[in-house]
């Protein structure tokens, strides 16, 4: 149990690491040129339609007021109301957070799915044709820019396949799962490049391990010392390789949604900016922040329970 | 046994050295092609990238448009040479300065170490943890669309990789006997910092500006795309993607070369950094 001690120490790391996003976000988005009372009434607003917009959303306030009250909102699990929307910056990231998770979890799972039998084969024939072909195509996959590759998807899988829809996102989870294939397959595949590469190293590092020479030596077939032995000390570096990509992977998402029209957090986040939805903005910054902190977190534990020797 | 076991060595070895210096060799012609079609730009691409032909719009590739036009008539293939020019760009400025800075900035803090580096190592987590979108966006709403918004977040973001690998690699040497030597023989900090410690801690830095090159690339050619970044009438690859979509299922040439000459420009940055790690005896 001692092993697991960061568990109850680690999380008051991460207070200051979220105190110091919400001060950089908070002075980022005020830092934006334009009025949002201006944005929301238009051009021909009265000014004293504006002030009372500003009053309204607290705009008017001193600026550390305004951050103050920011702090205090979030203290109540608050996070202020959208001016654009009008409801309440929590709800709406509600609305808006499941197509962006769906797509995280279906592309890490995909990646996974298409990464893991890839690197098997290559560290297994190491330096043969078929190691080779994975490198390359590894290699190569790490420069495809996604929404390049989303529209190639689309071309052959949409119009010349006539397979899967091209954009929205659906009512039913058959149906989102669906409309979700072709965005988790654009992420999957750069992602994956990057997960076999690692994976391979890992696996070649740890096939000329002692624990896998000793069971070798114990006479245990090649299969079962990799399945048994070489795969599970090559999970590690994986693992944290997903959770460090894993903001990357966030701020990739908003493109794919971009591109298949898919009703996310990137699509919210790209309008607030340009609407000054200053709330919005905080909201969704917090929360992205929030989950690359905690995701990264799990990925420790993970680390430590199938990793015996490791100590953190 | 045995023979098998040196058999097996001596053709790793060999795919080891061939490999190495066939990803050198490919890698760096790739690039060195690139470069010169950047430079040559004027005189290799048969038409001029900016101008419309009214006459030959949505046309297929052929033999006087190799690449195909677009919808304005503009010849693909010329847009595609001139386009080189501001990728590269993009690749080289996004890169240097978070270089430059994570280098310095690193070395400082693992040569001080103490209070230095606990505040420093707090603002690498703040930064590693702050969503990267949100900053280009709002460097982008503040200053306005164009490269420069985006050179500025890349500097602001991307130094903490160089950093964090240079600082690892200081706190080891620092305590090395050459180190130590040149503490006893009086000389002052910054010598020892960036004339003995820097250039034996820089290896692994240099090999992640390949990886970093391709992801700011990547990121670069993102941001025009999503129309932020370079604009039209411009040729560079992003936006020309994005100016392709709406025939994407009728004119298929505007939207694939663009994308492709990103994806070979970054698989010669990728094959150099491999070749270059193995060459240091760098290994992720």
């Amino acid at each position: 149990m001692h092993r697991y001690k960061f568990v109850l120490y680690r999380p008051l790391q991460f207070l200051p690491v979220l105190f110091g996003i919400s001060i950089i976000t908070f002075v980022l988005v005020r830092l934006i040129p334009g009025d949002p009372a201006r944005v929301l009434l238009g051009t021909r607003a009265t000014p004293t339609a504006i002030a009372r917009i500003r009053e309204q959303y607290g705009l008017d306030e001193p600026l550390w007021l305004q951050y103050f009250y920011f702090i205090q909102n979030l203290g109540r699990g608050e996070m202020g109301k959208s001016i654009l929307y009008k409801i309440d910056v929590l709800r709406l990231i509600a609305t808006r957070i499941e197509p962006t998770l769906m797509l995280v979890i279906t592309s890490v799972v995909l990646s996974i799915l298409i990464a893991l039998p890839m690197s098997a084969i290559a560290a297994r024939r190491q330096g043969r044709l078929p190691d080779q072909a994975v490198r390359v195509v590894s290699t190569m996959g790490i420069g495809f820019p996604p929404f390049w590759l989303a529209l190639m998807l689309i071309i052959f899988f949409s119009v010349k396949l006539d397979l899967f829809p091209v954009s929205g996102y659906g009512n039913t989870l058959p149906e989102k799962l669906w409309h979700l294939a072709l965005p988790s397959l654009t992420v999957a595949l750069s992602l994956s490049a990057v997960v076999t590469r690692s994976l391979r190293a890992a696996m070649i590092h740890s096939l000329r391990s002692d624990v896998a020479t000793a069971a070798r030596a114990r006479g245990m077939p090649e299969s079962i010392v990799f399945w048994r032995h070489v795969l599970p000390n090559s999970l590690v570096p994986t693992i944290n390789l997903l959770a460090v990509n894993i903001g990357w992977l966030i701020g990739g998402t908003v493109i794919v949604e971009s591109v298949f029209a898919l009703p996310g957090m990137g699509q919210l986040l790209v309008r607030a900016i340009f609407s000054r939805d200053y709330m919005v903005v905080q909201g969704v910054a917090m929360v992205f922040a929030c989950a690359t902190v905690l995701i990264n977190f799990l990925a420790d534990i993970i680390t430590v329970t199938v990793d015996p020797r490791v100590k953190l | 046994m045995s023979v098998s076991a040196t058999r097996f060595s001596v053709s790793t070895s060999l795919n080891r050295w061939f490999g190495q210096h066939l990803s050198l060799a490919i890698g760096a012609g790739m690039l060195a092609f690139f470069i010169i079609m950047a430079i040559a730009a004027p005189l290799i691409a048969p038409y001029d990238p900016v101008v419309q032909m009214a006459d030959a719009r949505l046309q297929p590739p052929s033999l006087s448009h190799p690449f195909g036009t677009d919808n304005f008539g503009r010849d693909i293939l010329s847009r595609v040479i001139w386009g080189t020019r501001i990728d590269l760009q993009i690749a080289f400025i996004g890169v240097v300065f978070p270089f430059i800075i994570g280098t310095m900035l690193g070395t400082i803090a693992g040569f001080f170490g103490g209070l230095v580096d606990t505040v420093f190592m707090r603002i690498v987590d703040i930064i590693l943890a702050f969503p990267f979108l949100v900053l280009m966006l709002s460097i982008i709403a503040i200053l306005g669309p164009g490269l420069t918004s985006f050179y500025i977040a890349m500097a602001l973001v991307g130094w903490v990789s160089y950093a964090r690998l240079v600082r690892a690699q200081i706190l080891v040497l620092k305590n090395s006997d050459y180190a130590v030597a040149a503490v006893s023989l009086g000389f002052s900090r910054m010598r020892i910092m960036f004339r003995h410690l820097l250039p034996n801690a820089i290896a692994g830095s240099l090999v992640f500006v390949m990886s970093d090159a391709v992801l700011v690339l990547l990121n670069g050619a993102a941001i025009s795309y999503l129309g932020l970044g370079v604009q039209p009438p411009a040729a560079e690859w992003g936006i020309m993607v994005a100016e392709g979509q709406p025939f994407v299922t009728t004119a298929w040439w505007i939207t694939f070369f663009p994308g492709l000459s990103i994806v070979f420009l970054a698989f010669a940055f990728s094959l150099l950094g491999d070749a270059l790690g193995d060459l240091l005896g760098v290994h992720e």
